[in-house]
């Protein structure tokens, strides 16, 4: 079991860069600050938690702590992933909780140019708005950098 | 070394090292509450402990300190840099004290009059005159010096002997977070271990069999070991209350025993830590304020002994923990006062609660109800320490108090961190576990829409009344709830195949949950569910099983909550109130139906035996008398109507039985069974009706279920038809142990006006009287097991708070020569079961006489 204890700023401590593990969702790039990242992991057996809220996959075992699993499509308000497809997922803590976020696919740890960082665009549709913290420009593609804490941070609402 | 003295030491030297850091805080941000409140609390925790260790000097010191403290908190003080010195010097002293303590076991020898003398002085002033009089205080100053002096040589002084105090002993602090990593260690090694022997199982001969097998048990040693670490019996957590309670009793002049039960309950060491204090500080409680000296005792007519009671046990996945008094109770009136005074609720406010919202005052911050401050409680730290100690592992606390009759604290506190054996099912292809502590027995069932005609035995049948599934469980109707539905898991209940029903036992009630398959019962460490997830509360947690999968545990309370199953329990404040769900003012399951010109007839669904659909020509005449054959015997049946309608080819009944006699209640159609008050609003003036009441939202007429038996069976009661009227609410207590005649008589009652609590024993009955529950007048049955009725009438009559209440006998043996031994019993009247009209008339004649003495 990993013990790790460090507190985890949003970004990387160097201030020129970010390091970023990048994901996909949904055909879309998206990428969290590494430090935010616990552990990666392959498909896994998903207990289904019934009466839970609807982005709440249900829980794993991740070495025996209890890991809420929150689907990033549901939360993120896109359509269900097709049926049989493989997912990761990317497991993050909270207020002492561990949490997986259901991904389509984990790609890399990149460490990028803070230069390339923009701002959210005005227009960008509200239910990624509220997660996403920027975009970096990529050669050829956009990365949004989603924020972790509020993706987790379902616990308010009901 | 004393094991309390050493157990204090560790303490207060934990305690002392938060404080420095505390009151620097303070000093610093003078205005912090939280703070503040923080420093008070370890210090009057200190000042407490030392008072019942017989630690004179050291109590002096800390409640001198205090004071000074307990001003700051009240704002009648500013914390300025000297204050702040003052308190640093009492500090000192106290870690001064405690290293030569833990040095010789004994109090060192010293003088500290100057010291207390200085912080009393500071005390002394309040707000107003330290802000115009800084000068004088100022001139406190000096007088505090010595002990400033005296500061640099003390924190050395207390270094070395605050390190090897504690190594003297037997036992090492272990932070709870360790033993939490080493249980999931634990956890992931058994997990290896399963999979490992999922292995080798598949290999013959091989040569990791006998090197496994002895893994495996080391494995599973270590896993016993390491639980065993974290469960501690309650026990331990209370072998300090007697000699406190000892100690408070000489102090206080006043006379107490302390009573001790469920100390076996084991329970998470790290809960049990958190619990010890409030424990503690609520038996102190009890016996300060609670109980009464002697003389007053004896004047309120009680033994001049006063009762502590200490109560553990397990409840559907919850530990409750009782502390109760039969002292005083609270004055609701003072803490009224209190509440206006601090400015806590406002007189509008107050009058619209109710008594036992406004004693809920007293887990307030700040909040103390006693006139003076005494060296053992009284500075209203204790309650909302309590309270939030408790809340902090999850756990309740409620009260109830009754004036003159004592005071009830109830602590809940869920079962997270613990270990339990719980049936592992599934239903809708997921898997759950149901604690085994709440589950009564297992019953296989057939899911049947069409009903199996003439099944007798063998095979129980999961019938529906309307869509509500209902099983018959010997003679009685057992109310379900299928998970699969409950959950909202999708899959539909597959009809005809076969299930299972857990049934499982809420306070007073049994509820059967339908599942689709029962695997076998697994020891589980239940973990909490994620903050996500506690809004559902039909999942007390949720844990991993030897296979490695997550699955959630269930609460049958929360099952019972959402389906309305013993609806009203949900309070479980005690013992007392859970035998009140038989109160005529609770809810009752009612069975709905139609017959005659009467739109809505209701029945208690308990007093209902079974329901059968009869074909007509089934239906055969004995002297003019519908009857008919229902298991090997003539069952009369009796129409509401007096007619039987002739046109359909089917006839529902009711069955009613009662020891070997049954009898069938022919009706038109069973509408359905709710959950309702039974209050019944209008007396009835046709017999065979009780009256009006509102159930399910329309008026409803209640069967007088008497009346009718009557009709079948003369004799059934030796009685004669009830007549009611309405009488002021008096409170009857019924002690009998026939379910059917408690049901009857409840609602006969209720219907005359009276206001009813049914019990099932004469033990019972005195539970709720020591629990300081109030009535006007009992009625008891004389045949019962274990405590018969005269046994319980002597005891009744020997003392105690219902000694003089009017006390009426119930039998079916009504003649001459048993009335003369109820009497020297000391029953007040004899009546033969059951003539109502009699046993309501000579409760209004014991009432009024009662009155007029």
């Amino acid at each position: 079991m990993s013990t790790d204890t460090l507190d985890r700023p949003e970004a990387a401590a160097n201030e020129d860069t970010q390091i970023l593990v990048t994901l996909t969702v949904a055909d879309q790039l998206c990428g969290v600050p590494v430090l935010a990242v616990r552990d990666i992991l392959g498909e896994q057996v998903i207990t289904r938690i019934p009466l839970a809220p609807p982005e709440i996959a249900g829980s794993l075992n991740l070495r025996g702590r209890i890991v809420t699993a929150i689907d990033l499509r549901r939360r993120l308000r896109l359509p269900p992933a097709p049926p049989g497809q493989a997912r990761m997922s990317v497991v993050a803590e909270q207020g002492g909780e561990l949490y997986a976020l259901l991904v389509d696919q984990v790609s890399e740890v990149l460490s990028l140019d803070a230069a390339l960082f923009e701002r959210n665009p005005q227009t960008l549709e509200k239910s990624w708005a509220e997660f996403s913290t920027g975009i970096f420009r990529l050669d050829g593609r956009l990365l949004v950098v989603l924020d972790v804490s509020r993706l987790l941070a379902l616990s308010g609402e009901e | 070394m004393d094991d309390l003295l050493a157990d204090f030491l560790t303490e207060t030297n934990e305690s002392l090292t938060e404080l420095d850091v505390a009151l620097v805080t303070l000093e610093r941000t003078p205005d912090d509450a939280e703070t503040l409140s923080g420093i008070f609390r370890l210090v009057h925790t200190i000042k407490g402990t030392c008072g019942f260790l017989g630690l004179p000097r050291l109590e002096r010191v800390a409640h001198a300190g205090e004071n000074v403290l307990g001003k700051l908190r009240d704002r009648s003080l500013i914390a300025t840099p000297s204050i702040v010195s003052e308190v640093l010097a009492a500090i000192d002293r106290i870690k001064a004290i405690v290293a030569g303590l833990g040095e010789t076991g004994a109090e060192p020898a010293g003088d500290d009059t100057a010291l207390i003398a200085a912080l009393n002085a500071t005390a002394a002033h309040e707000a107003p005159v330290a802000r115009n009089a800084a000068a004088p205080a100022q001139s406190a100053a000096p007088l505090a010096e010595p002990p400033l002096e005296a500061e640099p040589a003390t924190p050395a002084a207390v270094t070395a002997p605050a390190a090897t105090a504690p190594a003297a002993a037997q036992t090492i602090r272990v932070t709870v977070d360790v033993l939490e990593d080493l249980m999931t260690l634990v956890s992931e090694l058994v997990l290896t271990r399963n999979q490992l022997l999922q292995l080798a199982r598949t290999q013959d001969n091989s040569a990791f069999t006998v090197p496994l097998q002895r893994l495996s048990h080391i494995t599973s040693d270590l896993q016993e070991g390491v639980m065993k670490t974290r469960m501690q019996p309650i026990g331990n957590a209370w072998n300090k209350l007697p000699r406190l309670v000892r100690d408070l009793s000489h102090d206080m002049g006043k006379k107490i025993e302390l009573t001790m039960l469920g100390a076996e309950t084991e329970l998470d060491r790290q809960v049990l830590e958190l619990i010890k204090d409030p424990l503690t500080h609520m038996v102190r409680n009890s016996g300060d304020h609670g109980l009464e000296t002697p003389e007053e005792r004896r004047a309120a007519g009680k033994p001049e002994t006063g009762n502590i009671v200490l109560n553990a046990f397990h409840e559907g996945g919850h530990i409750i923990l009782e502390v109760s008094d039969d002292g005083r109770g609270l004055a609701v009136e003072r803490i009224r006062s209190k509440a206006l005074a601090n400015a806590l609720a406002t007189e509008a406010e107050l009058a619209g609660m109710t008594d036992g919202q406004i004693q809920r005052f007293i887990f307030r911050a700040g909040f103390s109800t006693a006139a003076t401050v005494s060296a053992v409680s009284g500075r209203g730290v204790g309650m909302d320490v309590v309270k939030t100690n408790i809340e902090k592992i999850g756990g309740t606390i409620e009260l109830k108090s009754t004036p003159g009759q004592g005071t009830m604290f109830t602590v809940k506190i869920p079962l997270t961190l613990a270990i339990v054996s719980a049936l592992i099912v599934e239903a809708g292809k997921e898997r759950f576990a149901i604690p085994q502590l709440s589950v009564v027995e297992l019953v296989r069932a057939q899911r049947g829409a069409g009903r199996v005609a003439g099944d007798g035995a063998g095979h129980s049948v999961i019938e529906r009344i309307n869509d509500t599934p209902v099983l018959r469980l010997r003679n009685r109707l057992l109310p379900l709830v299928s998970l699969t539905e409950l959950l909202a898991l999708g899959a539909e209940d597959n009809a005809d195949s076969a299930a299972h029903v857990v049934v499982a036992q809420v306070g007073q009630h049994m509820m059967g949950i339908i599942v689709d398959r029962v695997f076998d019962t697994e020891e589980i460490v239940v973990k909490p569910v994620a903050p996500i997830l506690r809004h559902v509360t039909m999942f007390s947690g949720n844990t991993i099983l030897g296979d490695g999968s997550v699955i959630m545990i269930l609460d049958p309370n929360g099952i019972a909550r959402a389906t309305g199953v013993g609806a009203g329990s949900e309070s479980r404040l005690m013992r007392a109130s859970l035998i009140d769900t038989q109160t005529s003012a609770d809810k009752t399951a009612m069975l709905l139906f139609r017959a005659g010109e009467t739109q809505r007839i209701g029945v208690p669904l308990g007093l209902v035996a079974r329901l059968e659909d009869i074909p007509r020509d089934k239906i055969e005449l004995s002297c003019g008398a519908p009857v008919t054959q229902y298991r090997g015997k003539l069952m009369p049946l009796i129409a509401i109507d007096g007619a039987i309608n002739q046109e359909r080819p089917k006839q529902p009944l009711l069955v009613f039985s009662e020891g070997d006699r049954i009898m069938g209640l022919m009706v038109d159609e069973i509408i359905d069974v709710v959950e309702d008050r039974l209050d019944i609003e209008l007396a009835g003036v046709r017999p065979g009706l009780l009256g009006t009441a509102v159930i399910g939202g329309q008026a409803t007429d209640v069967l007088d279920t008497g009346y009718w038996l009557m009709q079948a069976w003369e004799d059934w009661f030796r009685g004669v038809p009830r007549q009611g009227s309405a009488l002021g609410q008096r409170h009857v207590l019924l002690v009998d142990d026939s379910e059917f005649f408690r049901q009857l008589t409840v609602p006969t009652l209720g219907a005359a006006g009276f206001r009813v609590t049914a019990v099932s024993s004469a033990a019972e009955a005195l539970r709720l009287r020591d629990a300081g529950t109030k009535f006007d007048a009992i009625v008891s049955d004389i045949e019962m097991p274990e405590m018969d009725g005269l046994h319980f009438a002597r005891i009744v009559r020997a003392g105690g708070p219902w000694a003089g209440l009017p006390l009426i006998a119930m039998t079916a043996h009504a003649d001459m020569e048993n009335a003369r031994m109820g009497r020297e019993a000391g029953f007040t009247d004899y009546v033969a079961k059951f003539e109502r009209e009699a046993l309501v008339a000579s409760l209004r004649t014991s009432l009024a006489e009662m009155v007029s003495a």
